[in-house]
């Protein structure tokens, strides 16, 4: 049962070592530390917001529409979010599936599979901050 | 039964708050990308279908959806800090000197934080108020 892994741990982070070798699994690696310190700021600041200022029984469709986005600065800093959380979520989820799965084949399938899926949660998201219309009055 | 097999490998070598670690790391970073992936399907209704959002909010405020929202939030704030205390032990290792009291400080920060914001998206089962 010798679990073959395709990262290897750093003893004292308990987190993938920096890895050697690759110029790409490298800045990768760094890029996956970069966008932790963004999304630290980034995502608590969303989430105190959006569940501890406000609660959720409240946002209903038009509040999205009259409030929270009615201010460009509010759709700008989701979109950031979003940018961020794609990069930092996608890469993070390539490292998992890369670490379980074996089967060669499975691999280079699977992991289209999860970037057709961030071209979608990009399309998706992106066009929906785009689109929705600014109400005005805030903006 | 692969991921089994892994922790059972870390265990053998390191220490046991660097396996808890890791695997919580790992599970909460899948747990929150599960749910960004929903979220922004769901914002996406709100231009596309703003009924069928509304429904789905229903249930996200409901009390077996608060329960859900507590998950989140604690998955969320221990991989906040989890990845903090990574980060700064890999870009400074001296760090790792503290690596104990760091382990430790994330895991009172995470009650001193948690808990409040725990009863702030609970609040509303013993005080309902116009939402529930
Ligand atoms: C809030 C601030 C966050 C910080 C400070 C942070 C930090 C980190 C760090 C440093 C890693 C690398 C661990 C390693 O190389 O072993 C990581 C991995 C990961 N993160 Fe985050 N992260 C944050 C938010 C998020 C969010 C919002 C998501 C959801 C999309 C996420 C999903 C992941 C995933 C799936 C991994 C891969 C886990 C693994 O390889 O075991 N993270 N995070």
């Amino acid at each position: 049962m010798t679990a073959q892994r395709s990262v290897e741990l750093s003893a004292r982070s308990s987190a993938r070592a920096r890895p050697s070798g690759s110029r790409r699994e490298l800045l990768s690696w760094y890029l996956m530390r970069l966008t932790g310190v963004a999304l630290f700021v980034l995502a608590l600041t969303h989430f105190s917001i959006l569940h501890f200022l406000f609660d959720p029984a409240e946002q209903t469709a038009e509040f999205i529409a009259e409030e929270r986005w009615n201010r460009i600065f509010w759709r700008a800093f989701d979109w950031l979010l979003l940018m961020t959380v794609l990069f930092h979520g996608f890469v993070g989820m390539r490292t998992v599936l890369l670490d379980n799965i074996r089967s060669e084949r499975n691999r280079v399938l699977i992991v289209y599979l999860l970037y057709g899926l961030a071209a979608l949660v990009f399309i998706l998201g992106t066009q929906v901050i785009l689109t929705l219309p600014v109400r005005g009055q805030g903006a | 039964m692969n991921a089994l097999a892994s922790l059972r490998l870390l265990l053998g070598y390191r220490g046991r708050e660097g396996m808890v670690a890791w695997a919580f790391h790992r599970i909460s970073g899948v747990g929150i990308f599960a749910f960004v992936v929903l979220h922004v399907i769901d914002i996406y209704l709100v231009g596309g279908n703003p009924a069928a959002y509304d429904e789905l909010l229903a249930f996200y405020a409901s009390v077996p959806g608060r329960f859900l929202e507590v998950v989140l939030g604690a998955a969320l704030l221990y991989h906040a800090l989890n990845g903090l205390r990574i980060i700064l032990i890999d870009l400074w290792p001296s760090m790792a000197t503290y690596h104990r009291q760091l382990w430790w400080a994330s895991w009172i920060i995470f009650v001193a934080v948690g808990v409040p914001g725990m009863i702030i998206i609970l609040r509303p089962l013993w005080n309902p108020g116009p939402g529930l």
